[in-house]
């Protein structure tokens, strides 16, 4: 507008750049203010809350390290640490293994390629309360799926989420079952790998378990590298589907009690807003440490073709 | 290797194509055992969805039955009005409705500015307020929830759908990323024409990128969407009247409160699911497509 009208020469903006650095100011705010509001002020906020007690109502205390120093002699807090690593070590292997078995299935031309694609991938798109809704009634002990498929091999199962050496199967059962986004991402990079290799490979005599050794994995390692640090970090936060199958409980006898569910009880239940706080940072520094890892060690103990990076 | 079977003696010729054809029937036999493999592992993937379907048609006589049995027989389809009875189905639809809506659009709307400014503007600072953009998306949501709970009880939103919505509408570091490298692949001279003739940003980012990044905006819309749709720990913490249920915690109160009743309970699930599942079938590619780029960007 200014460089329309010349004998205005000291409008605001002066020159070219200016216009076009404040049109890029103006394009971000909004995303600027909702993380300064919905972002940096609340990490700042959590870092401060960590070391306070609040309960909402009474105004905030500064307590120093109390928080942490209790965390560590809450048998609960090391529960719901053991329950979600238990769950992280399972689930998240299991459903790669599984995933990336399907992808390979799937990458050598079957007919009905599409099909079979999308019959493993829609698990993974049901809302996380409906898929849990559809567990209950399939871990059902007396008339559920599950154990009437047991049965028809002559097993007699378990009562699955109502026993505490089952509880936690079934939830990694559920997330497995939900994998289908990992088989998707591996599919995708199957399909990257060049022909070419596997001809040169066939060449020189190869068998399909070493051209899987030798071609496949190194190609996949950056992808399989990353569905793992990003299946540790989601799995580490673990709520919705063992808050609905557990009516909040993380019963019975907290056996899937998971870090999250915990977190949620002592703010919004307990009100206590500084352990809360106090217990979702040192969640997130686990977070935090293992996505600084894999930006360390992604670039070493992975193939890392040069477009990949 | 063709040249020499030609130049052999036909015997010679003969044996090798015995060979292509023994490999050929293992081939087959390879792809048999494959289909094999693939229909056993989508069995258990796929019968779950399918059993929720089918006992929501179920009478209760039917579904007290072991083992439990695929078919409805009789098909009854009066779980899905009893639903209503005990939770306000169409309440909670609207309900979602109504926070999704402006959820998705002020994401989407947001995230694309910034992807605009930050594909094609220059500005001092640009580079580090794009690796901050990306560090944000390191930031699990739980770490903001509890502040941010704090906050909106402050401003006496509690119990209201704000607090549901307003945090959408700052958009989405992903998004951005994923619009970003969209734009930077439309030609620069398409807009450099438009300037030239005097439109000015916001109308070459509305008028000409925009209309050229409908996939990309498809894609986001769809995460964006599916996200909200999903939504279950904002309710819960939000929400405490039923009349402002959504989806998700109304199913969840349902699964509560009717344990036992499990062709009311797949019914409501039913209900839940099918949406989304409609809505993948409508724009699978999309779908693909986004969950791709959120594996290659690592």
């Amino acid at each position: 507008m200014a460089a329309a009208s010349p004998p205005a020469p000291r409008a605001w903006p002066r020159s070219l750049r200016g216009r076009e650095a404040l049109s890029f100011y103006l394009f971000i705010a909004p995303w600027t203010l909702g993380f300064l509001l919905f972002i940096l002020g609340p990490i700042v906020a959590s870092l401060v809350l960590g070391f306070a007690q609040y309960d909402v109502i009474l105004p905030a205390k500064w307590i120093g390290l109390a928080n942490f120093r209790e965390l560590l002699q809450d048998p609960l807090f090391w529960t719901s640490l053991g329950n979600t690593v238990y769950v992280v070590c399972l689930a998240v292997p299991l459903g790669m293994a599984i995933a990336f078995g399907i992808a390979l299935l799937l990458n050598q031309k079957v007919s009905g390629m599409a099909a079979y694609r999308t019959g493993y991938f829609i698990p993974s798109i049901v809302p996380a309360v409906a898929s849990a809704a559809l567990w209950l009634y399939l871990l059902q002990p007396q008339w559920g799926l599950v154990n009437g498929l047991l049965d028809l091999v002559g097993i007699e199962g378990p009562a699955w989420l109502a026993s505490t050496r089952w509880s936690k199967p079934s939830i990694i059962m559920l997330m497995v079952w939900a994998s289908g986004g990992t088989m998707i991402i591996y599919l995708a990079g199957l399909q990257d790998i060049p022909e070419s290799l596997y001809e040169a490979a066939a060449i020189d005599g190869a068998s399909r378990l070493r051209k899987l050794w030798h071609v496949t994995l190194p190609l996949m390692s950056p992808t399989i590298f990353f569905t793992l640090v990003m299946g540790i970090i989601g799995t580490f936060q673990v709520f919705s589907v063992v808050f609905v199958l557990t009516d909040g409980m993380g019963g019975p006898l907290n056996s899937t009690l998971v870090y999250l569910v915990y977190v949620y009880r002592n703010a919004f239940v307990f009100f206590r807003m500084g352990y809360a706080s106090a217990m979702s940072l040192i969640l997130f520094l686990i977070i935090l440490a293992l996505t600084l890892l894999n930006f360390r060690f992604a670039g070493r103990w992975v193939h890392a073709e040069a477009d990949l990076s | 290797m063709a040249t020499e079977t030609q130049v052999q003696a036909p015997a010679v010729g003969a044996l090798y194509a015995e060979r292509a054809a023994r490999r050929a029937g293992r081939a087959r036999l390879g792809g048999l055992s494959r289909h094999l493999l693939l229909l056993i592992g989508a069995f258990f993937f796929v019968v779950p969805l399918i059993f929720m379907l089918s006992t929501s048609l179920k009478a209760l006589r039917q579904i007290a039955l072991f083992p439990p049995e695929l078919i409805p027989d009789p098909v009854i389809w009066r779980n899905y009005s009893e639903v209503f009875h005990y939770a306000p189905m169409h309440r909670y639809f609207f309900n979602t409705l109504y926070l999704v809506l402006p959820a998705v659009g002020g994401a989407v709307f947001t995230s694309s500015l910034a992807a605009y400014a930050f594909a094609r503007l220059r500005a001092p600072g640009k580079n580090v307020i794009f690796i901050i953009l990306l560090s944000t998306m390191m930031v699990p949501a739980f770490v903001t929830m509890i502040p941010t709970y704090i906050l909106f009880a402050r401003l006496g939103w509690v119990g209201g759908f704000k607090p549901l919505v307003i945090p959408y509408l700052a958009g989405n570091a992903f998004f951005v990323f994923l619009l970003r490298q969209f734009f930077l692949t439309i030609p620069q001279e398409l807009e450099d024409a438009a300037h030239i003739d005097g439109s000015s940003r916001l109308r070459t980012y509305a008028g000409i990128v925009l209309p050229l990044a409908k996939p990309v905006l498809a894609t986001v819309t769809i995460f964006a969407f599916m996200a909200s749709w999903n939504e279950y720990m904002g309710p819960l913490i939000y929400l405490s009247n039923k009349d402002q249920y959504v989806l998700s915690l109304g199913l969840q109160v349902f699964t509560q409160v009717q344990r036992q009743e499990w062709g009311l309970l797949m019914a409501a699930s039913t209900m839940m699911v099918a949406p989304v599942i409609l809505l993948f079938f409508l724009a699978q590619k999309h779908f693909v497509q986004g969950i791709t780029m959120s594996g290659i960007k690592g």
